[in-house]
Order: structure tokens, then sequence, then C-alpha cells
């Protein structure tokens, strides 16, 4: 392969070979809109994942020559996406199973701490006015708007026992 | 041209003027322009720290107030990671010694090589004005929400920090390129010095994680101009994902630092055993291996963030298997200097200094990764003395020895051996006195960044304080020696030390093109085995006691 990207420098493919591409990525779009319609439980998800990834392979391994190209530049390019998906799966594996042990965790960040009592920071009028009231009101850690409200003191409670 | 070497106009010589210097496309002149810019910032990072220390001699106010000594420590923080340890061994070192260690006239792009230092000068400009303009007072890790709702200069320091970026981004593309493109004929990928093998690793990360650490002061930038609300709770965000972003760089770019360090480490210690470094392959494969593992640990840094159980588990159980490569390293060192012809010049010193003082910080690491005991030490004193046992006796040490290893061939001129030798003294000892009492430190409870703390926390602080001044003047003295080495008009030869790597075979300091004739690989680069050679250094001082050891 090596040696044949080296020969063709730049490499000409037949118009042919676009249009075939070109009608996988139409036939793929026709199925991710089908599939989109059927109820398939968490299957939907993955179907669509799994259409969405072909069609970007058929995109960059085509249209973007990355097939014809020096194997390094495919390897590059698959390790950068790898190391993208390292990250998110490895932040999700914390994002997604907060409190599965212990429901002290799932919602570490309640809005009683004091900086978020610190009204001067927000500045959309909505937020601003609440919290306004919150802190002129009080000190109380009890006087906090909407949901929010609701997880602190399911939060706190263990903390008092 | 000449092809005598001894009759070749060397970098420093030709071309002539200040224009020739900001202009130059040269890696040699880069990369000691490199060298000074770093040196100025390690030299405002140390009085920072020593500054500290002093604050800290005891609990009450002694030079500064709270506030102040919140912008100090940030400062000394952000200016050692960011302005000198980051790029002190690839850009400064790396930048001079790759294309010379690869028989290459330069890097592969000259001129994104000088951008890079340019962009270097600008990111560190703006550091420098939020100093000026109300220091930040976050610690270097800028952790939301704080960092969103301080009012010191967060943005012109992230802004810097985003800037720098860059930098390391271009430098690190710079090496891969050089690398795969430019090595002499007959220099295979298992026939190149360790120290290549390191910056490859080194420059491997440098791409790859760099751009999470733009993206992340980015969003923090954001954060603070227009509250989006990535990182706060109240509009939906999520400060712990403050940190998952930064340590996914920050964490990989601990090994930006210690990666190259173990480069030099490699090339001092086969030189000075004259021995052929023992498990050539399992050195260089343990460098890409530390790059790869690097990248999935970063989450032991969050292990009380509030970060599930399940994701501190899965980091805590990774973060083990960095022991692996580097235990391999450090056993392959050991085992190079087994019934090595070991001669202790001050690089070797250093180097060995290095393989201690790592090996302690390395083991506190795996301390500090065990869920358990994490729980009780993080934020002490403990992890400051880990990671400073890792950084400065790791990375400063091994960056140490490769600025005595290399200085006769960057300049031609040989430093004072014996006064390198005292100084090494004093900066083992001050550097034990100074960090080894913050182990004992923490682990009795002295929690991290405070300005003050208990009476019965003194007597250790004040130990530590006065290993901080020992350090200190070591530095100053190793800064004398340097300097007075200009004008040694002790001659230096092209291979002071005997060393079989290909910059040794230019002439010191190298001409402009670094080869009068185009090197093609004879040798590899530890053969010490096949070939003998003395080193001038030897020749000069009793030449005939070290050709009879060897």
């Amino acid at each position: 392969m090596t040696t044949h990207s080296e020969e063709h420098k730049t490499h000409i493919l037949p118009l042919s070979l676009y249009l075939n591409v070109g009608a996988a990525l139409l036939t793929l779009t026709v199925l991710t809109v089908v599939v989109a319609r059927m109820d398939l439980g968490v299957w939907n998800a993955i179907l669509a994942m799994v259409i969405a990834v072909s069609k970007a392979s058929l995109v960059a391994l085509f249209f973007m020559h990355l097939k014809y190209d020096n194997k390094l530049y495919a390897v590059v390019f698959v390790g950068s996406l790898a190391f993208l998906g390292l990250f998110i799966i490895l932040s999700m594996a914390d994002t997604e199973t907060r409190g599965d042990l212990d429901p002290i965790r799932e919602n570490p960040i309640v809005r009683e701490a004091i900086i978020y009592r610190d009204s001067t920071r927000f500045t959309n009028g909505h937020e601003t006015s609440e919290l306004d009231t919150a802190g002129a009101a009080t000190d109380s850690a009890d006087v906090v708007s909407d949901s929010t409200a609701t997880h602190s003191t399911d939060s706190q409670t263990p903390d008092g026992h | 041209m000449s092809h005598d070497s001894t009759a070749a106009l060397s970098y420093l010589q030709e071309p002539k003027g200040l224009k020739s210097w900001l202009l130059t496309v040269d890696h040699k002149r880069i990369g000691i322009m490199y060298l000074c810019a770093i040196m100025f910032f390690f030299f405002v990072g140390g009085a920072l720290a020593v500054i500290l220390r002093t604050e800290l001699l005891r609990p009450e106010r002694i030079l500064m107030d709270a506030d102040t000594y919140n912008q100090f420590f940030t400062l000394h923080g952000a200016i050692m990671i960011f302005l000198f340890i980051i790029p002190s061994i690839p850009a400064a070192l790396g930048n001079f010694l790759l294309p010379l260690m690869v028989g290459a006239k330069d890097v592969a792009f000259p001129r994104l090589n000088l951008a890079s230092w340019y962009v270097y000068v600008f990111g560190a400009l703006f550091c420098l004005y939020s100093i000026i303009s109300g220091a930040v007072d976050t610690g270097w890790t800028f952790y939301a929400p704080y960092s969103t709702t301080t009012s010191t200069s967060v943005i012109s320091m992230t802004l810097g920090v985003f800037i720098l970026g860059f930098s390391s981004i271009f430098t690190g593309l710079n090496f891969i390129v050089t690398i795969h493109k430019l090595r002499m004929p007959g220099m295979t990928w298992f026939k190149m010095p360790l120290m290549v093998w390191g910056l490859y690793a080194t420059a491997i990360i440098q791409v790859l994680a760099t751009p999470v650490l733009a993206i992340t002061l980015v969003l923090l930038i954001m954060e603070r101009l227009m509250g989006v609300g990535i990182f706060d709770p109240a509009m939906g965000g999520d400060p712990v994902l403050f940190q998952h972003f930064f340590w996914f760089y920050s964490h990989p770019a601990v090994y930006i630092m210690i990666l190259p360090g173990m480069g030099i480490i490699s090339e001092v210690i086969s030189t000075f055993s004259h021995r052929k470094i023992f498990g050539y392959k399992a050195i260089a494969y343990s460098s890409l291996g530390i790059a790869f593992v690097s990248f999935l640990v970063w989450g032991h840094h969050m292990f009380t963030s509030g970060q599930s159980e399940i994701a501190a588990m899965i980091f805590s159980f990774l973060t083990f298997f960095v022991g692996i490569p580097s235990g391999i390293k450090v056993f392959n060192w050991v085992t190079t200097l087994y019934k090595g012809s070991i001669s202790l010049e001050t690089p070797m010193i250093y180097a060995l200094m290095f393989l201690f003082l790592f090996m302690i910080g390395g083991f506190t690491g795996i301390m500090l990764g065990a869920l358990a005991l994490d729980v009780h030490l993080h934020d002490t004193y403990f992890v400051v003395a880990h990671f400073h046992y890792v950084m400065m006796g790791g990375t400063v040490m091994a960056f140490l020895a490769g600025i005595h290893y290399w200085w006769p061939k960057m300049f031609g001129k040989m430093y004072s051996e014996r006064w390198a030798k005292v100084v090494a003294v004093i900066i083992f000892v001050g550097f034990n006195m100074t960090f080894f009492t913050q182990f004992i430190l923490g682990a009795k409870g002295m929690p991290r960044r405070y300005y003050t703390y208990l009476d019965q926390y003194q007597p250790l602080h004040g130990f530590s304080s006065v290993g901080a001044w020992v350090l200190g003047a070591g530095f100053m003295i190793m800064a004398v020696y340097f300097i007075a080495s200009f004008w040694s008009k002790r001659k230096v030869g092209d291979n002071p030390w005997g060393a079989l790597t290909a910059e040794w075979e230019t002439s010191s300091p190298p001409p402009q093109h670094n080869f009068l004739t185009d090197p093609v690989f004879k040798h590899g680069p530890y053969d010490y085995d096949k070939i003998a050679v003395v080193g001038d250094y030897y020749k000069q001082s009793g030449g005939t006691k070290m050709a009879e050891k060897i």
C-alpha cells in the first residue's frame, strides 16, 4: 500500500467510486430516518450511532482519501478519535455513576455552598432576583430556589445522622 | 567550506548581530533563546518559592498578608509549570539536541520552530501582565467555581497559558515530523538515542493533550465573561467537569515534564558507566507506555472532589499501571550501572540524584493513588512533597544533569567541575531538607496552600524554610559558575565525555548547519562494548587512568 501511495502522489479515483460512495451515504441517510421511526428501545441509539460512524468512515476513507494515503495518517486520525472517546467514556464513568454506591454523592454540589449564594455573580435576571432574595432574607441553607432544593435536602439528611 | 571542523565558525559566531538572533531559524539558537527565557522564569518562580517559604517560617505574618500569599503560591505554580518545566527540556535542550542527535541539519519546520518561541514569549507577556493587573489567586489549577468568581485577573493568566499551549503544540509537531523524516541514513527507529525516544513520546502527548487544555481555558473564560454555565450547577453545569477537563491535559502534562528527563538520564547513565544501556527496547517502549497510560489516570487528582466511587476505583486501579513502565526504566538504569566503569562527573551525580529522588516521588505517588490513603493525605503537604520530588527531584535534576552534560557542546566552554560538584551536594541537601520535611508535615495533617498554621507545625515548617534557602543559595552559585565558564580559557574537545551519540561527532559548539559533511550512521548510540572512546575531558585531566578503566 505504501508503494502504491508513493507512486500516485495525486491519487485520482474513478468517478464511479465517488458516485457509489455517494449513493451509499444517501442510502444510509434513508436508513437513519427509517430506524428513527421505529421503536427499538435502547437499540435505537446504538443503531443510529453505528450508521453515523459508517457514514463518517466512508467520507474519511474515500472522499478524504485516507484509504489511499500513508497508513500513518489513518493511525493518527483514528488515534485522535480514540483519545476523544477515552476522555468522554472515562468522564462519563464519573458523571453517570454518581450516587450508585453512596446516595450522598449523587448531587455533590449543593447550592447552599456559600459560593453559590453570592448573588453578585449571577447576571441573568431570573437567577439574580431569586438568589438575591435568598441572600438578603436569611443565610439559612433552606432558602434555595427550584428543584435543587429537594436534592439538597435529600443529600443533607445523611449528614444529619 | 573547509572540512576541518576546527576551522569552521560555530553557530554562536556567525551570523552576527541581534537581528540574526531574533530572526534565526537555527534550532540551536532557538534552543538557546528558549534556555534564556526559561531560566529567567525559573529564577522568578524560584524567588517566589523562597519568599513563600520565608513567610511560612512562623505562623504569623512575616512578609505579606494572606491574599498576597495566595497570589504568590499561584504564581509560583503557574510560572514553574507553564513557563519553566513544560518547555524546559523539550523546547530548550530538545530543540538544541534533537537534530544533532538524529544527524539532521535542523528540525523539520524551522520557521514554525521560531514561531513557537515568539508564541511562548507572547504568552509569557500575558502571564506577566496578569501579575501587574491583580495577580491570580486560584492556585495553578484554576479550579471552578472559585476561578469563575474571584476578582483577580484569571482571564489574562489563562489566556497566557492558552497561548503558551500553542507554542508547546508547535514544538511537539516539529519533533514528531523531524524524528519520522530527518533521521540520518542508517539510523533506524531502534538505533535512535533514548533521549530521542523520550522526546518522541513527549511530543505525542503535547500534540494530543494540549488542545484539551486550550478548550478548558476557553470554557473558563467564556464562563467568566458570558456566564455560559458549563461549570455552574445553578445553570445545570458541573464544577467537577472542570477538573475532568483540566486533568485530562494536566496529568499527561506531568509526563511531558518527566519523559524527556528520563531520556537525559538514559544518555548520562550510559555515558558515565561506559557501558551499553541495558534493555534499550524496554526503555524505548516504556516511554511510549508511559505516554499512553498517562491519558488513563487523570481522575486520581479528583478522589475527594465528588467524583463517583466507581470512577474513583477505576482511576485508582489504572494509576498503579504507571508504576510498571517507570519501574522498567529504573531497573534498566540500575542494571546499566551494575559492573559499569562509573565515573562521577557532575552530570552523573545529578543522574544518580534523579534515581534516588524520583524513586521517592514515584512511590509516594503510588501511595496517593490508593483510595483510602488519599482521603487522609489529599490536599496536605504530603502531596506537595510528592510532586516536588517528581518534578524537582525528577525533572529538574534531569534537566541539571542534561545542562551540565551538554554545556560543553552548547557553548564550547567547561564550567568548574569542582564548584559544580559542591553545588550538587548543596542542592541535594537543600532539596531533601525542604521537601522530605513536608512529607512528615503532610502526614501529620498540615493542609497545603494555607497561610498560617498551628504552633505544633512550626519546627518542621522552619526546617523546611531553611532548606529552601540552602536550595536557593545552591542555584545562585550554579548561575555564577555557569556564567563564569564563558570566560574560561580551557579548551573543550568535540567529545569531552567520550560518548557515542551523534551530537558529539561535530565540533563544540557546532557549526551553523550542525555537520560539515552529511553524517552517516556508523555505530549504535550505546556501543560501548565495541568502541572505547576516551573523552577529551579525561585526556586533559589524566586521561590514562580513565583509558585503563575503560
